[in-house]
């Protein structure tokens, strides 16, 4: 039987045009990852991080300046988010270790406004200083402190990739155990294509790569996954439905037909990605672009990488329907 | 067709009605409260209360919700004003025995703790506070161990009367211990054997002379392990329970970490102070008899069996190896003023063993000088000459352990002291105050080290809370209406689903008590997102079957049943990523995945029943001409 779709789009025969593109992007991407490499954040170098607000705006210079008076000569002053915001970050490399460094960056910034901090108020949660005897809110607040270790920034590296390959593994043999390994191959081809480029623009812009960034990344294997199985599914379906046709064109139908939830879908996460873009505070920013990036990236790999990957390995009727007769005989055994 | 039989209904009804009642708490605010809590001597009765009710009254200050707990005794007041007043009435009321903490706790009615439904857990990065990942230097455990089992070795033969010529330890070769003669070997390898269990003995020799190679034995390096790691534990928590935290978390991470959370505390400097130092005290004997000579000892001829310290005024003092007793041995310290002269004193109360060794130390060295010393352990990185950081062979900087050691007082003994006695020669009330808060609360059994800090400020924590209020509310809305527009009637549907999928998703998190940190918020933010995704699944399917020219009830039909398998395809694989997220992250990442993984377990529900049910109930069993999808 014919069904009529909404769209009828010929995606598999610009299956080399798009495999050329995304070609590009990855050996772009594994350059730069091989060139520039990733910045990381001090949850994976260890160091420290001190993120300070100021009552009035504040010259980053005139930060620095106090810092590197106190020896602090290669810490790294930015703002973040505002001109009244401050982030200071301090490699390892000190002779003191971290807990103390991020006391004297505070007390030597505090000092320099000649404040000295007394306690916290509880209802605006602002600390308060004594300036010249007088209680009043302290010019510098503290905001966020971390530090990680040497021994805790390696563990937390090497646990990281262990986990993206975790998954991967996991997401192979479900995928494998559920529909057929062509599928799982061709699913893992896209989901190593969403991360790599993923981190390739992270590389290219030398964003800053921490834990939270490495969790998006786990979330956009989980995101392009189900993006990838919701076709795969029709692929499966229309295999067994539609004897005459050939793989391509049963691939073709099945893309064209799930395309309509491909796009709205992506849409609605990505209505809150963006929501979460711009709403969720500066910490959670490189987390949403990560997100953010890894949901167009995996919606482009589920139509134009997944399935012709499939198709190159060499799918056939045959492969499927194999799984179609324990299925059924499954079926039978069931009460 | 289309119809739910009554049972269905009944099991959405008997999800949606508790997921509302669990997730209710989250509406109410906090009251602030004080948490009394008693420290090692003293406890807290009807009569404390009393105590604390009848001060407060005096004081004018109006509380509420009197609870007493476990630990303590709870109390609420109406605002933060009269929260801090009150704080105030009540330390001077109770005095240095008891420890009152400001805290927030949910103002939920009465009626709810009879469901145990209470508000959401948020983590530090939400609430503000401390988080502290410390690692416990086990070597430097065993050799502390060491050290002292030196000192027992040499008063265990002393007492025997068996003659050594000298007992030492270094990190790698053990404890030696070189005799005169071989006759006296076998005496004290006896004396080992029987009461130094810990140790195995080699027979060897040392310049000539017989000597034996002590090494602890693998059973007592396991044990010092074990259980240096728990004495840590444990003096941390007397110490923060002196810092007056409410709900502090104290837990074992792996082999040799502690993890210490420290939620809403608002001084963070003092907090890392108290808990990061690594301080005890050493009670050590002064060498009277070669302290005429400091100038030689200065000059490197130190004394054998001597050693040179250096007091806080940086002038040098000899002081006799072996330690009398330790800061283990102090069960009680509390900071005063010495009514002689008004200077600031700590007054020492002793353990039996640290009691009976003071009795007989002090009674044999009357008219001789103590001396108190303060043992502070830093670690560094090394650097070379010219100043160049030092790494091993992984590239990462080689760590140098340093002992600040440093004599307090070395007060002449005036009398034989026993149990209680006093140190003088502290600078103010303060220090006074911080050396026994650090000798009560406990001294580490081994060296600690801060290896990850994340602290929240006050400030953020409150900030962050609302950014990831404002981002769920925004993006659900938005949300909301794109579905409302784009599927009409089926769209008010997904959004009851999705609504109610919020819901389900903090009466789950609220009842369970996890974790909610800012990557939860946007786990939570993401599942939303996400979860529409099965009821777009769902009416794409119904509008190709309509497509196909079925009937609205059967199209609704087979787009629910056609789209089930997807559904749960894609969920389980998205399910994978999350679990995997959850057994490798750490703090904030962990909120991540059990947000993700319960909002993908919820929206299944929500999504496939709860939005078929209400179809059922607008379409099921009549004729329909027409979907409005």
């Amino acid at each position: 039987m014919a069904t009529r779709n909404k769209f009828n789009i010929d995606f598999l025969s610009k299956r080399k045009l798009a495999m050329s593109f995304s070609l590009l992007l990855v050996v772009i991407s594994l350059s730069s990852l091989a060139i520039r490499g990733l910045s990381f954040g001090i949850d994976f170098t260890g160091g420290t991080l001190v993120e300070v607000s100021y009552q009035e705006t504040v010259a980053i210079e005139d930060v620095r300046g106090t810092l590197s008076a106190e020896g602090f000569t290669d810490a790294i002053v930015q703002y973040f988010g505002t001109a009244k915001e401050v982030m200071i970050r301090v490699p390892l490399e000190g002779e003191e270790m971290g807990a103390q460094v991020s006391e004297k960056i505070m007390l030597a910034l505090h000092n320099e406004q000649d404040e000295l901090v007394t306690d916290v108020n509880p209802v605006s949660k602002e600390q308060t200083c004594s300036i010249n005897g007088q209680r009043q809110v302290c010019q510098v607040q503290m905001r966020r402190v971390e530090f990680v270790g040497p021994q805790v920034g390696d563990e937390l590296a090497n646990q990281g990739g262990l986990a993206m390959l975790y998954a991967l593994f996991g997401i192979l043999a479900y995928v494998a155990f559920r529909f057929e390994w062509r599928f799982a191959v061709g699913s893992v081809i896209a989901l190593v294509h969403d991360v790599v480029i993923t981190l390739g623009v992270f590389s290219v812009f030398q964003m800053e790569f921490t834990l939270t960034v490495l969790a998006a990344l786990l979330a956009v294997i989980g995101y392009s996954l189900n993006d990838t199985i919701v076709v795969f599914d029709r692929i499966r379906e229309n295999f067994r439905k539609l004897r005459k046709e050939t793989p391509q064109a049963i691939m073709n139908r099945s893309i064209n037909q799930t395309l309509p939830r491909t796009i709205l879908t992506s849409l609605t996460t990505l209505l809150v990605l963006i929501s979460l873009f711009f709403f969720g505070g500066d910490i959670i920013h490189n987390f949403s672009v990560a997100l953010i990036l890894g949901v167009v990236i995996g919606t482009y790999s589920s139509i134009f990488i997944a399935s012709p990957s499939v198709l190159m390995l060499g799918i056939s009727r045959e492969n499927l329907l194999q799984v179609k007769q324990e299925g059924g005989e499954q079926k039978t055994t069931a009460p | 067709m289309n119809k739910y039989p009554l049972w269905k209904y009944l099991i959405i009804l008997a999800v949606v009605i508790p997921g509302f009642l669990y997730a209710l708490p989250n509406l109410y605010g906090e009251d602030p409260a004080l948490q009394i809590s008693a420290t090692r001597s003293a406890v807290i009765d009807a009569s404390t209360e009393q105590q604390i009710k009848s001060a407060l009254t005096d004081s004018g200050i109006s509380f509420h919700g009197v609870e007493r707990e476990e630990s303590g005794i709870q109390l609420r007041f109406k605002n933060t004003d009269d929260q801090l007043k009150a704080k105030e009435v009540v330390e001077n009321e109770l005095g240095e025995k008891y420890t009152v903490a400001l805290n927030l706790v949910p103002a939920t009615p009465a009626w709810m703790d009879l469901f145990d439904a209470r508000p959401m857990y948020l983590g530090l990065d939400l609430r503000g506070g401390v988080h502290f990942l410390m690692e416990v230097d086990i070597d430097g455990a065993i050799s502390n161990t060491e050290k002292r089992l030196v000192s027992d070795l040499r008063s265990g033969m002393r007492e025997k009367k068996i003659r050594y010529l000298s007992v030492t330890s270094s990190r790698d070769s053990g404890i030696q211990v070189v005799f005169p003669d071989q006759e006296r070997l076998a005496q004290g390898l006896i004396t080992v054997e029987d009461d130094f269990t810990s140790l195995s003995a080699k027979e060897t020799e040392r310049d000539g002379k017989p000597a034996l190679i002590l090494h602890l034995t693998e059973a007592a390096k396991r044990e010092i392990k074990d259980t240096s790691v728990k004495q840590n534990m444990t003096a941390l928590r007397n110490r923060i329970n002196e810092l007056g935290v409410a709900e502090p978390i104290v837990q074992q991470q792996g082999d040799n970490r502690i993890v210490v959370q420290l939620p809403g505390i608002q001084d963070t400097a003092r907090a890392k102070e108290i808990i990061g130092r690594t301080a005890t005290l050493e009670i050590m004997m002064v060498d009277e008899k070669n302290s005429g000579n400091i100038q030689a000892a200065l000059e490197g001829r130190v004394p054998v069996g001597s050693r040179l310290y250096r007091d806080r005024r940086n002038a040098p003092i000899l002081l006799k190896k072996g330690i009398i007793y330790s800061g283990n041995n102090i069960i009680d310290a509390s900071a005063g003023i010495d009514s002689r002269n008004g200077s600031s004193v700590v007054h020492i109360t002793l353990d039996a063993r640290g009691a009976s060794i003071n009795q007989r130390i002090t009674g044999d060295n009357i008219g001789n000088r103590m001396a108190v010393v303060y043992v502070e352990q830093k670690s560094s990185i090394k650097k070379d000459d010219q100043g160049n950081v030092v790494v091993d062979e992984n590239g990462r900087p080689v760590k140098v352990k340093s002992r600040i050691e440093e004599v307090i007082t070395a007060p002449v003994i005036r009398d034989q002291l026993g149990k209680r006695f006093q140190i003088e020669g502290l600078d103010s009330i303060k220090e006074a105050r911080d050396l026994s808060l650090l000798l009560r609360a406990g001294a580490l059994a081994a060296p600690i080290e801060i290896v990850e800090e994340r602290t929240i400020g006050p400030s953020l924590g409150k900030e962050n809370i609302r950014t990831g209020f404002l981002s769920v509310m925004y993006g659900l809305t938005a949300v909301l209406i794109f579905m409302l527009f784009y599927y009409r009637v089926f769209g008010i549907v997904a959004d009851i689903a999705l609504v109610l999928n919020l819901v389900l998703m903090v009466a789950v998190l609220s009842l369970f008590q996890a974790t909610l940190t800012l990557p939860g918020v946007a786990g939570i933010l993401l599942t939303v997102g996400m979860a529409v995704d099965a009821n777009v699944l769902i009416f794409e399917r119904i509008k190709e079957e309509l497509r196909n020219g079925v009937t609205p009830q059967a199209a609704i039909h087979a787009g629910y049943d056609k789209a089930l398998s997807t559904i749960v395809d894609a969920n389980i694989t998205t399910l994978i990523a999350a679990i995997v997220l959850f057994n490798f992250g750490t703090g904030p990442i962990k909120g991540f995945a059990i947000t993700l993984s319960i909002g993908i377990l919820t929206s299944m529900f929500t999504s496939i029943m709860v939005s078929r049910g209400i179809i059922n109930l607008i379409y099921g069993g009549r004729q329909v001409k027409k979907l409005a999808i």
